[in-house]
């Protein structure tokens, strides 16, 4: 892309994440609309609660809900955009202060997690950009259980073999450094198996591709065609997931949260939902979504810096978990 | 090496000739550059061996020119020198030299061998064919051209940089210094094959292999390349060219060979080769170029090759066709079309007609428009400007129904047909499907399919198989057969013969003069191939930049 | 040239695929006929025989009530991978409408529904799979059916996104145009051209899709809005296994395995499927 078209691009792009972001708050705005029963009775405890009528009424008002439907939509993105996610039901302070709360951990757990899930594939990408068919081989077949692995599973399976039978680390978060690992690696071996087999997919196109024997005719030497040329077109196609892999892991750490008791946007999320408070969950998951889609343009515009070929992002069969 | 066709109006863009050093024919071999003796090349899996037996030798101070067609061995043949043959061929030879480090003459590593590394670029390279991806696209044009510089440490820095720049120039690439940080994706066709070509001389090495160096560009820039070429040639170094076109190397080669089947079928100086080859299929290659070749002579028919039994035996030669004036209004009239594409002015104001029963002939580089000239016509793109005009009838002031009628009147055979056929299909299939799309009811469908093959020489048992079986001329052949299903007054023809060789490409455009004089159907002929064009084409107009260019 | 440097393309499947497709029919096996196949049913209490280590009589050794892991893991197959099928399905469907629609809107008419289109399913694909399903499951309450629905709604925009990208694909392919040339009308173009070339990866697609609703489905079931105890669903098995885990690790293991071995299968026939398509 020449200079000048692509701020054009980029703010074409731009444009286009904060249609999502509006989309996204709206359809959290419909999904709402689906709460069976009353929701000022949701709001004050559930059908359990027994509430008054004139408790009822003050619920509605507080909570706006006896206005007309589009009269609510505004005033729920208006809010939304001051950062007024409402009150928690169940622990009636601002969402926004729930979530305050509880980002930090949830944030640290989940970059060390990326960058967990990056060293591995690229371990697993490297073995695979030589010319050794049974690494290769042995390298996809990981992979692919890897990947494959269910990530509470993996969890319970590193609590048994890491705490309780060598006793290396916690098997319940302390706080301190060791507590994190556990949790990062249960969270990362999974991500790590998809990044690598995507970047796997883009280093086996690159090895066969034509510029590699213009490469070679130039006296590039084995090693300096892996790094200099393969590597980097392995790379790119893994470099697009970023997001995806960012929101992943923002939906693993809801179970490893709970699984090791680590506070956390996970565990406030869980908690909310056997607890029906709807706003907590409402706002962690806004949240997540909002981050994707932030993190998923900053990546977009840097790669297209990068990598001028793909235009739109490559719809791979990614999947949902 | 001008050329003027008699009969034919409209200039002829001149083609550069080459001239060779006043004692080329009696030079004396200077040193050995390259050398393999009885090479042999196998693949698992294929019985025949892609190459059988070959020698070759290629000394300092000349130009050896390896000609054939697709699947002959001659790009194989000249990678085994640089020891770049795929990973899994099978290679057996009873000596293989090349110039190595130092100047000597020295036996071949093994193929995968670190020695390779000193020598490819610096004293051995390849100009590659090329393929949309023979520069990486994730890397700027001036890593890759300097690329060799670094690895050999010939040079750093600021001269490095200069060195590049200067390489590029001497390449032919306009504004080298725009382009330094631009990737390979970023450029035309005719920018990234002068790129390569800087990329392997930018480090001097003595043995040149080009495979194809000039596919993408036109004829003026074609010349550029080869007199480069043998420049380097009169300086001292060795150069074996690659090419499928014989003709070509008249100017160029010091010697050729002729290869078919992975061997070496004919070999000598190219006055003798192409004035009086020996072998068979030489003097088919010869015939079958359109090169020079008036309208209306057939390039085929005065000797069948033996191998391709699947096409039917051409019929009686086609006489000349006169380009008829009739007094009603032409066929096909596209009047002042003008198309921009965002900012990118692609037609510029371009007119043209086509009468009953002539060919026009569309010629312009990749990106000067013709593509987009024919998709107005064709309707499928609608121009900011101007009025296409169908026998008179202004398309754009009828209804969408009759507009749709319009449309049957005409048709058009694409660049690609296999990119056309829906995946799966049989010949059969589709040429019933354009028949009902024509209008033709259901039960005489067959006995019309079966007509309309035997008409484009296609064997009717090969409208069982699926397209994707068939080989180029056949599936070119069948892509024909669909045009001319709903018997349409006017052919649109998109580079229909480009990607074929030029025996298989000769017996296309043969079928073609015999379409044309049988149905009297007009035909607009669009190709980068001067040859073609002028062979084909009773007026011939040049596209350049969007505008019709005269002379 | 380079066409050699390519590997032979194998002709039907591999050792490793068999087995995966065997295995994945063991499975079947056990969702349609669990009975047949338990040998005890998986409800039985027994609490003598509680916390036994896998033998010959528990191959995979019984839970904290007794009852027998194998016969729950059995009989947990077809929770899981009847949510999974039904949830691929609906998702499928939904996401095949919807990416039709955003694909095959094109023209300044239609820009507005194409517009729309493609933000909801770039919205939908921005929530992450496990916290959209547990929205809903919020709004809508625990239990099967949610689960399903969600499950479904959170994999659909994947498969929405597929189609949109193969409908647009086909849209501006040759075959396309070569019928617009023809004369064919836009319901017969749809009908024989572009949808069938959109709806190619859909057989992968669904297949790899069984395998992470069912991951997504146990998931749910371990968070304990599944079914309620004591039913055999793989997730909430895992889960009720956590507080024994150091003295009776099998309780925890076999159902994950399960679970493992569901997404590994389906990836494996995926890949092969995927495969067998391309060349074919």
């Amino acid at each position: 892309m020449t200079g000048e078209g692509w701020w054009w691009r980029a703010a074409a792009r731009v444009g286009g994440a904060v249609a999502v972001l509006v989309t996204v708050a709206t359809l959290a705005f419909v999904a709402l609309q689906f709460i069976p029963g009353d929701p000022a009775e949701a709001a004050l405890g559930g059908p359990g609660s027994q509430a008054s009528a004139a408790a009822l009424e003050a619920a509605r008002a507080e909570f706006g809900l006896d206005r007309p439907i589009l009269t609510q939509y505004f005033d729920f993105m208006w809010r939304l955009l001051r950062g007024d996610l409402g009150v928690s039901y169940a622990q009636r302070i601002p969402v926004s202060e729930v979530l305050g709360n509880a980002i930090g951990p949830t944030l640290l757990l989940t970059f060390t997690a990326l960058l967990l899930a990056w060293a591995l594939a690229l371990v697993s990408v490297v073995i695979a950009s030589g010319h050794s068919r049974r690494a290769r081989s042995v390298a996809s077949a990981l992979d692919l259980t890897a990947a494959a692995m269910p990530n509470f599973w993996l969890a319970s399976l590193l609590v048994l073999l890491f705490a309780s039978v060598l006793g290396w680390f916690p098997p319940v978060s302390t706080g301190g450094f060791s507590g994190i690992v556990l949790p990062a690696l249960a969270l990362a071996i999974p991500t790590a198996g998809f990044l690598a087999q995507v970047c796997r997919a883009g280093v086996d196109a690159a090895r066969t591709a034509p510029f590699i024997e213009s490469a070679r005719a130039r006296g590039e030497t084995e090693l300096g065609i892996r790094v200099r040329h393969v590597m980097r077109h392995g790379l790119v196609p893994g470099l697009n997931l970023t997001a995806w892999a960012l929101g992943s892991l923002l939906g693993g750490a809801a179970v490893i949260e709970v699984i090791f008791a680590r506070p956390g946007l996970g565990r406030t999320l869980v908690t909310g939902v056997l607890g029906r408070d709807v706003p907590v969950v409402l706002g962690v998951v806004l949240f997540s979504a909002c981050a994707y889609v932030v993190v998923a343009l900053v990546t977009d515009l840097v790669i297209s810096r990068v990598d001028p070929r793909t235009e739109s992002r490559l719809a791979q069969a990614v999947p949902r978990a | 090496m001008s050329a003027r066709q008699p009969g034919i109006p409209g200039e002829i863009p001149q083609k550069v000739s080459v001239h060779l050093p006043a004692d080329s024919t009696a030079a004396t071999p200077g040193r050995v550059l390259a050398r393999v003796e009885s090479l042999t090349v196998r693949f698992p899996g294929h019985r025949a061996p892609a190459i059988d037996g070959v020698s070759l030798v290629v000394h300092a101070g000349e130009c050896v020119a390896l000609v054939g067609e697709s699947g002959s061995g001659k790009s194989l043949t000249a990678r085994a020198l640089l020891g770049l043959l795929p990973r899994a061929a099978i290679a057996t030879h009873t000596s293989l030299e090349i110039v190595a480090p130092g100047g000597t003459l020295r036996a071949a590593p093994e193929p995968g061998h670190r020695r390779w590394d000193a020598i490819r670029g610096a004293h051995g390279s390849l100009i590659p064919q090329d393929a949309l991806g023979a520069l990486d696209p994730l890397r700027r044009v001036e890593h890759e051209v300097g690329d060799a510089l670094r690895l050999h440490r010939l040079a750093s820095g600021a001269e490095r940089r200069h060195r590049v720049l200067a390489a590029l120039n001497a390449a032919g690439m306009p504004e080298p210094a725009r382009h330094l940080r631009q990737r390979s994706d970023e450029l035309s066709g005719g920018l990234r094959q002068r790129a390569l070509v800087a990329t392997a001389l930018i480090a001097d090495p003595e043995f040149i292999v080009a495979d194809e160096p000039t596919t993408a560009l036109d004829a003026g820039h074609r010349g550029n390349v080869l007199a480069r070429l043998r420049q380097r040639v009169d300086q001292g170094c060795g150069v074996l060219l690659i090419t499928h076109d014989l003709a070509s190397v008249r100017g160029v080669a010091d010697r050729v060979l002729v290869m078919r089947h992975g061997r070496i079928i004919e070999a000598g100086e190219p006055a003798h080769v192409l004035s009086d080859p020996t072998h068979p299929f030489t003097r088919e290659l010869l015939e079958s170029s359109p090169a020079g070749k008036p309208r209306g002579v057939r390039l085929t028919g005065a000797s069948v090759s033996p191998d391709d039994s699947q096409e039917l035996p051409a019929s009686a030669p086609v006489a000349p066709i006169a380009a008829p004036r009739d007094t009603c209004a032409p066929r096909l009239e596209l009047a002042e079309i003008s198309v921009s594409f965002g900012t990118h002015q692609v037609l510029r104001s371009v007119s043209l007609e086509l009468g009953a029963g002539e060919t026009v002939g569309l010629v312009g580089e990749s990106g000067s428009g013709k593509t987009t000239l024919l998709r107005v016509a064709l309707g499928l793109q609608r121009p900011d400007a101007g009025t296409v005009r169908i026998d008179g009838v202004d398309r754009q002031a009828l209804s969408a129904a009759a507009r749709l009628q319009l449309r049957r009147r005409l048709a058009f055979v694409p660049q690609d047909p296999l990119d056309s056929f829906p995946r799966g299909a049989t010949g059969g299939q589709i040429l019933a499907d354009a028949l009902r799309a024509a209008g033709i009811p259901r039960a005489s469908r067959t006995a019309q399919s079966a007509a309309l093959a035997t008409e484009v020489g296609l064997e009717t048992d090969l409208l069982r198989r699926p397209t994707q079986s068939l080989s180029g001329g056949q599936r070119q052949r069948l892509s024909i057969a669909r045009a001319l299903a709903r018997d349409p007054e006017v052919l649109l023809l998109d580079e229909p013969v480009s990607a074929l060789d030029v025996t298989v490409q000769a017996r296309v455009l043969d079928l073609l003069d015999e379409v044309q004089a049988r149905r009297g159907t007009s035909f607009l002929f669009v190709s980068h191939d001067v040859d073609v064009i002028h062979h084909m084409s009773d007026r011939v107009l040049r596209l350049e930049n969007g505008e019709i260019a005269r002379g | 040239m380079p066409r050699h440097d390519r590997l032979p393309q194998r002709n039907g499947f591999s050792a490793g695929e068999w087995i995966a497709l065997a295995a994945l029919g063991v499975l079947v096996a056990c969702a349609l006929a669990p009975a047949l196949l338990a040998p005890v049913p998986p409800l039985a209490v027994n609490p003598a025989e509680a916390f036994t280590p896998p033998s010959l009589t528990h191959p995979f050794g019984t839970d904290d009530s007794g009852r027998d892991v194998l016969s729950r893991v059995i009989f947990g197959a077809r929770d899981s991978l009847v949510i999974g099928a039904v949830a691929t399905l609906l998702g499928l469907a939904a996401g095949i409408a919807l990416g039709a629609l955003a694909g095959g809107s094109r023209g300044r008419l239609l820009a507005p529904v194409r517009f729309i289109a493609d933000r909801v399913i770039e919205a939908l694909f921005a929530f992450p799979g496990l916290l959209l399903a547990l929205l809903l499951i919020t709004v809508w309450g625990p239990g099967t059916a949610s689960i399903v629905v969600a499950v479904a709604i959170s994999t659909a925009p994947g498969y929405a996104r597929m189609v949109r990208g193969g409908v647009r694909q086909a849209l501006g392919s040759g075959p396309v145009e070569a019928a617009r040339l023809q004369g064919d009308r836009a319901a017969r173009v749809w009908a024989t051209l572009v949808l069938p070339e959109a709806m190619r990866p859909v057989l992968v697609l669904a297949t790899l899709g069984v395998g992470h609703a069912v991951v997504l489905a146990a998931a749910l079931g371990f968070l304990g809005l599944g079914s309620p105890p004591p039913a055999p669903e793989w997730g909430a098995m895992l889960n009720s296994g956590r507080p024994y885990l150091t003295k009776a690790w099998w309780i925890t293991f076999f159902p994950g395995a399960m679970i493992l071995a569901v997404g590994i299968a389906t990836t494996v026939i995926g890949r092969a499927l995927e495969r067998e398509r391309r060349f074919a």
